[in-house]
């Protein structure tokens, strides 16, 4: 201990007392202050874009969810259009055919009818020519008949024949 | 695995033979021997003491020096200021101002006149009279220079980070890792994430002071600053007032009326706690320094067996477990300054921490 104790010395002891307390006061104003700010500024820094970045992340995934959903809700709109077209065109189709069918039905009604009305008009004037070519060939008959006297008293004879008969 | 069996035999046939060279020689030049020994005894001695005068080497049976003069500066019934060249390396009486003064063993005594005589009471210790000295001694000088060279570096890292946005270039990007490894290893662990920003200049300055004075002391130049006891009771003393002006109630509690202990056991572990304050700082300076010390002596010795061998297998083993310990001296270098740093960090954190588990 003596010996330890015997070599302290009070001038080293002074001087690097100032020198050490100078050195820390000025390293504090020059040097670690500075150095620290800085380091600490850049550590913020890297931590904010850091977190900036896991934002940027995050807002990305829930656009992108965002986006799922929205195309999933077209989707299945696009299905429900889809849907609603199928029905409306088969009901369409439908409402078509009915109305097709009634037409048609109506139309060979119709048609039956004149076919009918024809019918009978082509019967009538059938009728009307048969009488009228009946007429004609009687008359024609008639006159060829007429013309020969013969044939006429023949004729007559035979009918009267026939008449007297009845 | 068959090599290391092969060593074995060579390295005990080695050292048998060192072992008997060495009593060769001794026998052969035993007074030369032991002149020698005493002489290496003696400068290994003189290097671990403090010097008035930047001695580099000395030659010519250490008659001759090379080297400059430093300023002594007395206080003796006023401020006397004179070279230490006046001492011719301890040989003569240096007069200033009316008074003479003498070296005696590495210090300065008052002696009566110009061929005064240093008057030896027990154990060789000088009774002449001692001036208050504060001298410019060599270690004072390393100091300065220490101090120089760490702002210098620390500053132009701090310049560096203006002119680069933030980034570090240089050394800067050296000595960055380091700080950071002070902040985040030492200083927030041991103090805490709140209160550990106001402590950072003291330990960020005593780290680097302390490493690179180790360091300064590992170079031939042969100055050894953390050696010397009032260095490291300076830096101890500095930990001890930071951590009592820092410490909280619940610091003073815990050392004064230690909660959670019976009545009797508090009477009695309060002395006891009051005590441990000191004894921390003084286990700080002596670690220190007895770390540096010891680590000197031994190094220069090894060196100095080299000489006492004056063979080439002793000399050459010798040169080998010197450079062996040389690197093993550059990494205590750094681990004291890690030391030092952390327990001073570990102190301040004591007395600022909030016991909210109790």
């Amino acid at each position: 201990m003596e010996e330890l104790f015997g070599g302290f010395s009070l001038g080293l002891f002074f001087w690097q007392a100032v020198l050490f307390l100078a050195l820390v006061f000025l390293l504090k104003k020059f040097a670690w202050k500075p150095i620290l700010d800085s380091v600490n500024n850049r550590e913020e820094g890297i931590k904010n874009a850091l977190e900036a970045a896991e934002n940027a992340k995050k807002e990305m995934e829930n656009l992108q969810a965002d986006n799922q959903k929205l195309l999933k809700e077209a989707r299945a709109e696009r299905e429900a259009m889809l849907k609603e077209a199928r029905d409306i065109k088969n009901k369409m189709i439908e409402d078509a055919k009915e109305e097709a069918n009634e037409a048609a039905a109506k139309l060979m009604a119709q048609a039956q009818a004149t076919i009918q009305t024809e019918k009978k008009a082509a019967i009538l004037e059938l009728k009307s020519q048969v009488a009228s070519l009946s007429i004609e060939i009687a008359e024609k008959v008639v006159q060829d008949e007429l013309s020969n006297k013969g044939k006429q008293e023949k004729l007559v004879e035979s009918m009267l024949g026939e008449a007297t008969l009845n | 695995m068959r090599k290391k069996i092969a060593f074995k035999p060579v390295t005990l046939l080695l050292l048998l033979i060192t072992f008997m060279s060495f009593a060769k020689e001794d026998v052969k030049h035993e007074e030369s021997g032991s002149d020698l020994k005493t002489e290496i005894k003696e400068y290994i001695q003189h290097h671990l003491l403090d010097s008035y005068d930047f001695n580099l080497f000395s030659y010519d049976n250490g008659e001759k020096h090379f080297g400059f003069p430093l300023p002594v500066i007395l206080w003796d019934n006023g401020l006397k200021v004179f070279s230490s060249s006046k001492f011719h390396h301890g040989e003569t009486v240096a007069e200033a101002g009316g008074s003479y003064y003498k070296l005696h063993h590495g210090k300065i005594y008052k002696v009566d006149g110009p061929n005064g005589e240093i008057i030896e009471g027990d154990h060789h210790h000088a009774t002449n009279e001692k001036p208050l000295d504060f001298s410019i001694t060599k270690n004072v000088v390393l100091i300065a220079m220490v101090f120089a060279i760490m702002f210098f570096m620390f500053s132009r890292m701090a310049k560096s980070y203006k002119k680069n946005n933030g980034m570090p270039k240089g050394t800067g990007r050296f000595l960055e890792p380091i700080v950071l490894y002070v902040r985040d290893e030492i200083a927030i662990p041991n103090i805490g994430e709140k209160k550990y920003k106001k402590y950072m200049s003291y330990l960020l300055t005593v780290f680097f002071f302390v490493w690179i004075v180790n360091l300064f002391g590992l170079t031939p130049i042969g100055m050894n600053v953390t050696n010397n006891i009032a260095v490291t009771l300076c830096l101890a003393l500095i930990t001890y007032l930071i951590t009592t002006f820092s410490g909280n109630k619940n610091y003073w509690k815990h050392i004064f009326w230690m909660p959670g202990v019976p009545v009797p056991m508090k009477i009695i572990l309060a002395p006891i706690e009051l005590l441990g304050t000191i004894i921390k700082p003084f286990a700080l300076m002596i670690r220190l320094y007895a770390n540096i010390t010891a680590g000197h002596v031994v190094l220069m010795s090894i060196i100095g067996m080299m000489f006492i061998f004056n063979n080439w297998l002793g000399s050459s083993l010798s040169f080998l477990l010197a450079f062996v310990l040389g690197i093993l001296e550059l990494l205590v270098a750094a681990l004291q300054a890690y030391i030092f740093t952390v327990l001073s960090a570990l102190y301040f954190g004591m007395a600022v921490e909030d016991h909210d588990h109790h």
